[in-house]
């Protein structure tokens, strides 16, 4: 294993997190803050409790998974792409460094951010509302592992794209409206039946529920289905990613 | 001398069906300098980025201090230094991380002490701390090779190394390269300058079109392929030529005050001291004589217009 090879590039890119510290940290931050101002403090106080928790503690889980979800994959999918926009790449492609390696170096750090801005975002919303967390534990598996998943997710899109219009179009059309649509905000339950069938077929709406679920001990699906659910994801990432670098990367002839 | 580099039956057929090498077969000694000339498109930077691994080969094998570039990639690779063609360098970064990051791609622990000898080597020490995009063109061609020598390497590639670059920094560069052979680094360059193969390398090697057309040293080349000119200068001008000389094919230059003589120059009869004798029977006064050789680029337009 080539440890200071996955050292190098694990700190290039923590180095490019410190370098667009505004972007990285400070808009995320911004962004989650006015959620909870809009929809948990102003429109939040004229809703009732949901399950037994106030509108605004309500929001947070799906909000953290919101922002872990676009961080992790726009993170990873920047990190490789930007290289082979570049050219730069041709420096990992042609070092001693096996593709496990590369993927640990960028998919390691591309998952540490998000964690980094996770944990931010908690903090901020303990600012604007009442946080507690039943299953910390577990929380923080879920947390860890999402980063990962997604990570390897936007790793796979940056691979694939060939402009930056490319690299948009997955976090922006599918992801955005997934999460949005996928129990952020309120409970699958309070949707008519048709939709609330609908939804069991988005993906995110398992991995949301298994986020609040670690927070209040309830959700509108069982934790062990949302658990599965995630891991069968990351395989499936796994198995995208050693596709696509079996084929060349999308970077090499 | 010892074989650091061996290329054995090497093809490239590009998704496309473009076929950039046609089964190459080359030998690079430890310790030359070998230029690999050739016009655009004819599989130079194939050939190297095939070395390197960037490249997928389509057949054939390629073998680096005995050490077959795939099966023992970590082996080749590590003694492997590539400075690319393009600028492809991440513009907001500083000099010095930059070049230690590199450094790490190849496995090697942190070594500030021996980055700061390349860059002062390189003249680049004082601007350690400056972001790539506040750097010259050719400022960044030194820090890609800065890059491509920050893991120590026994071989380096360089890929056009003065495309893009004024004659004296051209010079400079050349110096550069001769000094790293000096310290025992095997240079494979690409290049379609003639004038920087003939400057620098011990050995040239011709590609055109895929194909490998030939590997000699650079004088022996000149030597064995190349032609003289003989100037003949005349006292008095001619218009025209008496007939008794048409069969020497000579060229009338200088309003008439000079005529040329193509040869051999490795030729057994040159045909100099008959075309003399004939040409004073003619009574021609001749008043000076020159000898020119002709250069490494008459050789390579005569190889890649031959195929």
């Amino acid at each position: 294993m080539n440890f200071y090879a996955i050292r190098a590039i694990y700190l290039h890119e923590m180095d490019r997190m410190r370098r667009t510290i505004g972007q990285s940290i400070l808009s995320p931050v911004i962004s989650t803050s006015l959620y909870f101002i809009v929809f948990g403090s102003v429109i939040g106080g004229m809703i009732p409790e949901l399950d037994g928790v106030s509108y605004g503690s309500f929001i947070v889980p799906g909000l953290l998974m919101l922002t872990l979800l676009t961080q992790s994959i726009s993170n990873s999918a920047f990190g490789i792409f930007f290289p082979k926009f570049t050219g730069s790449i041709y420096e990992v492609l042609a070092a001693p460094i096996s593709s496990l390696e590369i993927i640990i170096g960028f998919v390691g750090a591309s998952a540490s951010k998000s964690l980094i801005v996770g944990i931010i975002i908690l903090l901020t919303a303990s600012f604007f509302v009442e946080l507690e967390i039943q299953y910390p534990l577990l929380m923080f598996f879920l947390l860890v592992l999402t980063c990962l998943t997604f990570s390897l997710f936007g790793f796979l899109i940056g691979l694939l794209s060939n402009n930056f219009e490319q690299l948009q179009v997955v976090p922006l059309i599918i992801i955005t409206p997934l999460v949005f649509l996928g129990g952020s905000l309120y409970t699958i339950e309070m949707l008519p039946e048709f939709w609330q069938k609908v939804s069991y077929f988005n993906p995110v709406v398992y991995l949301i529920n298994g986020m609040r679920w670690s927070f209040y001990g309830s959700s509108d699906i069982s934790i062990l289905i949302s658990v599965l659910s995630l891991v069968a994801f990351t395989l499936a990432c796994i198995i995208g990613v050693a596709i696509v670098i079996s084929k060349g990367y999308g970077v090499k002839n | 001398m010892k074989n650091i580099v061996s290329i054995k039956n090497l093809s490239k057929i590009y998704d496309n069906n473009f076929q950039a090498l046609k089964d190459i077969n080359l030998d690079i000694k430890k310790d030359e300098i070998i230029a690999l000339l050739g016009p655009n498109g004819a599989g130079k930077t194939t050939l190297i980025s095939i070395i390197c691994g960037i490249v997928i080969p389509t057949s054939g094998s390629v073998s680096v201090d005995d050490f077959d570039i795939i099966k023992d990639y970590r082996k080749t690779r590590s003694q492997i230094g590539l400075v690319p063609q393009e600028l492809t360098l991440e513009q907001f970064e500083f000099v010095f991380n930059n070049v230690s990051y590199t450094r790490g791609l190849y496995g090697k622990p942190p070594n500030p002490s021996l980055i700061e000898k390349i860059l002062k080597d390189l003249s680049l020490w004082d601007k350690r701390n400056s972001r790539i995009n506040e750097l010259s063109g050719g400022m960044k061609r030194r820090v890609l090779i800065a890059k491509a020598l920050s893991h120590e390497p026994s071989v380096l590639f360089l890929d056009e190394p003065s495309a893009g670059v004024d004659v004296e920094l051209r010079q400079e560069m050349w110096e550069v390269i001769k000094d790293l052979r000096n310290t025992g680094v095997t240079i494979i360059l690409t290049t379609h300058y003639i004038e920087e193969a003939e400057a620098i390398a011990d050995r040239v090697a011709v590609i055109n079109k895929g194909e490998l057309l030939v590997v000699d040293n650079t004088s022996d080349l000149v030597q064995s392929m190349g032609q003289k000119t003989l100037i003949i200068d005349l006292h008095d001008a001619v218009n025209s030529l008496p007939s008794k000389l048409d069969k020497y094919n000579l060229n009338v230059l200088n309003n008439g005050l000079s005529v040329s003589y193509n040869y051999a120059s490795k030729s057994k009869q040159t045909g100099i001291t008959s075309l003399l004798q004939d040409m004073k029977e003619a009574g021609l006064k001749l008043k000076d004589i020159n000898t020119e050789q002709s250069s490494l680029e008459n050789i390579f337009v005569e190889l890649v217009r031959e195929k």
